[in-house]
């Protein structure tokens, strides 16, 4: 309990400026069901680590803890026997009460569950928080570089998707 | 859902023993203060006035950065406070956490003020006297304006040996109203 580790702000503080942008990425990441686990298990986790962290960029810090969070959920979903929710299981009743990333149902949401994880967040980063590229590097740990071509890979894969879902629906 | 969620975070926190600093609001007729508590005990009581942020800050930098609001490891410390406030109580049982004190002369000088009864008065350097410095009537000033706990440490009790009642955090009027509300300033 000494004065070294200066301007960390109260973590309320945290919590109150972030939890909304986090939740809406892991809305993205792992779906609406299980997005308040995740969130509440990156904040605990953002708790534990809280008095090491670095205060000069904690937004990307969050980020960082909730993306660990949502591949650390995949993993635990794919180790479970229950497979990977087809289009057609994803029901208009679920989507509704959280809605996906556009709120136009379950296809474009199955095509973002779909991407390889790095676009899939960097993509829902993009468009779910409104960051940008720079701020996406940050919380990836990437470069903005990087953080470009991923959200330009996953918009063409989905556009691959959106034409291929048209011409099944003919 | 932003604060259901943020209650259901400290509850876990508190929980794993991970919410070094709980605080809550309470209420009082000078309007409404914060109140902070560590496992330990009520660590700061913020006079009405004191901007939240400011608070909480000096919580985060001095104690420790795991600040979150929770009211429920304040409850005894809110309910206390309201009793006082409303008349029915004229002492506190509340573990404190000096953290935010000074050690040495200025926890002395909080402590021998802590013993001040309901309703009476010390002087600057009678409360010096008790912290064993009895000269030292200044450093008390100071000591006191630094009370991280003001009204159950009451530092409003200590007043100037000509009969004005001195500088108080939360303003003269305040402390007035303090002396008044204990019946101190008819007795004296």
């Amino acid at each position: 309990m000494t004065e070294t580790r200066a301007s960390l702000p109260p973590f309320q503080a945290l919590l109150d400026e972030h939890a909304q942008a986090v939740h809406a990425f892991l809305r993205g990441m792992v779906g609406p069901d299980d997005a308040e686990d995740c969130l509440q298990e990156t904040f605990l986790a953002a708790l534990r680590a809280y008095p090491r962290a670095e205060p000069a960029n904690l937004r990307a810090w969050i980020f960082t803890i909730a993306r660990r969070k949502a591949i650390d959920h995949h993993r635990a979903a794919t180790a479970r026997p229950v497979p990977v929710a087809d289009p057609g299981e994803l029901a208009p009743a679920e989507a509704s009460d959280a809605p996906p990333i556009d709120g136009r149902g379950s296809a474009l949401w199955s095509a973002v569950a779909g991407l390889p994880p790095k676009q899939r967040a960097a993509v829902v980063l993009r468009f779910a928080v409104d960051m940008r590229y720079r701020e996406i590097a940050d919380a990836m740990g990437t470069t903005e570089e990087a953080a470009r071509r991923n959200v330009h890979e996953a918009l063409r894969k989905l556009r691959a998707s959106a034409h291929e879902l048209k011409e099944a629906m003919r | 859902m932003t604060t259901t969620l943020a209650e259901r975070i400290a509850a876990r926190a508190a929980a794993e023993g991970l919410l070094d600093v709980a605080y809550a609001t309470y209420e009082s007729p000078l309007g409404a203060g914060i109140v902070a508590a560590t496992p330990k005990g009520l660590v700061r009581v913020a006079l009405p006035g004191i901007p939240e942020a400011e608070v909480l800050e000096q919580l985060a930098r001095a104690v420790s950065p795991r600040v979150l609001e929770f009211p429920r490891r304040l409850d005894e410390a809110r309910r206390e406070l309201e009793e006082y406030f409303e008349g029915k109580r004229d002492h506190f049982e509340l573990p404190l956490d000096w953290s935010l004190a000074r050690p040495g002369f200025y926890r002395r000088v909080l402590r021998a003020t802590a013993r001040i009864p309901f309703g009476r008065t010390l002087s600057y350097a009678e409360v010096a006297a008790r912290a064993g410095s009895p000269r030292a009537h200044r450093a008390a000033g100071s000591a006191l304006g630094a009370n991280p706990v003001p009204i159950v440490v009451p530092c409003h009790r200590v007043v100037r040996s000509g009969g004005d009642l001195g500088n108080y955090g939360g303003g003269p009027e305040m402390k007035r109203f303090l002396l008044e509300l204990e019946g101190a300033l008819d007795r004296s």
